[in-house]
């Protein structure tokens, strides 16, 4: 049976407020969903689920070769068991 | 996280985590008695870094938000731990078995939140990577990796926004911090001290900031500073600075 200790944050409702408005010049920037595949590669995330047994620094590495990215990094590595 | 998203891991690092944990009791204990240790584990905690770990060594406090026991078996009792980042799972696991008297210790562990990443339909392997990767390589088609690979604003998903203005923009990817002039929408529930994204109206992630005003404080406010900036993000060049506008 399982049993649930605590209490899972709930997602938090947040209200927007409007101070001003103005138009945004389609001219400059782009919305984020219409970003192609290499502005993503500049500038994106993986959710990786890394096998056991390369290291993350051995996974970025991979990632930097296959895409030819001059930076990539990982999210944090877990405590050794 | 690829190229600029490398920025935001500072960030990342600071958030929340959820782990689900295999532990091994080292002796016999009835499901009454570990649900009842278990439950004196949620809250602050002390703890010590292990032996092997990066940081100092010094008792710290950190908050268990949640324990859910998943399943047990004999001495394997599988966990999932919502908890304050830097919080030693394994540390966790060999103080629940001294609550317990018998001992136990962490056998497995997976981290399964960071933040905004979980375990959902964006978790993929590094085949999933590959074959989407040669897919745009040998036959031109991007969809895949479209799919795979997220904006860097997945990465503030969880944090509460400050729209801004086209002419805002550039100042603050040279550095400037916020001016409340500049800022079109805000969030509620922002205070004083707070993590921040501002965004452009398109939905680019132009900064990480403090806030320096409370939500209705930059609503109300017609001058000063609405957040000081802790990372940019954003290239600048890509709007123009607001002295050429017109």
């Amino acid at each position: 049976m399982r049993v649930l200790l605590g209490t899972k944050p709930p997602a938090i409702e947040r209200e927007v407020y409007i101070k001003d408005e103005e138009p945004t010049d389609p001219r400059y920037g782009k919305p984020p969903d219409k970003r192609g595949v290499e502005e993503l590669l500049q500038a994106g995330i993986i959710n990786l689920d890394k096998p056991a047994g390369p290291t993350s620094h051995d996974v970025v590495a991979w990632i930097k070769k296959m895409f030819n990215l001059k930076k990539a990094g990982h999210g944090g590595t877990l405590e050794p068991l | 996280m690829l190229g600029r998203a490398t920025k935001i891991a500072q960030a990342l690092m600071t958030a929340p985590k959820e782990y689900v944990c295999l532990m091994r009791l080292h002796g016999r204990v009835t499901e009454d008695e570990l649900v009842e240790v278990l439950r004196k584990f949620i809250g602050p905690i002390y703890q010590r870094p292990p032996l092997r770990s990066s940081v100092k060594r010094v008792v710290r406090i950190r908050r268990i938000y949640y324990i859910e026991l998943l399943d047990r078996e004999d001495r394997n009792v599988l966990i999932r731990v919502g908890c304050e980042r830097g919080t030693y799972i394994r540390k966790l696991c060999h103080d629940i078995g001294e609550l317990l008297g018998c001992g136990a210790h962490m056998q497995e562990l997976r981290r399964t939140k960071v933040g905004p990443f979980e375990e959902d339909e964006t978790l993929v392997t590094l085949q999933d990577v590959m074959d989407a990767y040669r897919m745009w390589r040998d036959h031109n088609y991007d969809e895949c990796l479209r799919s795979i690979i997220m904006p860097i604003e997945k990465a503030v998903e969880h944090l509460p926004k400050l729209v801004i203005r086209d002419s805002a923009v550039d100042a603050i990817c040279h550095g400037a911090w916020l001016a409340v002039p500049g800022v079109l929408r805000i969030d509620s529930g922002i205070k004083v001290g707070d993590t921040v994204a501002i965004m452009t109206q398109k939905g680019e992630l132009v900064a990480i900031a403090e806030a320096t005003m409370r939500s209705e404080e930059i609503l109300t406010a017609d001058h000063g500073i609405a957040a000081k900036l802790v990372q940019v993000l954003m290239a600048p060049g890509i709007y123009p600075p607001a002295w050429k506008k017109k």
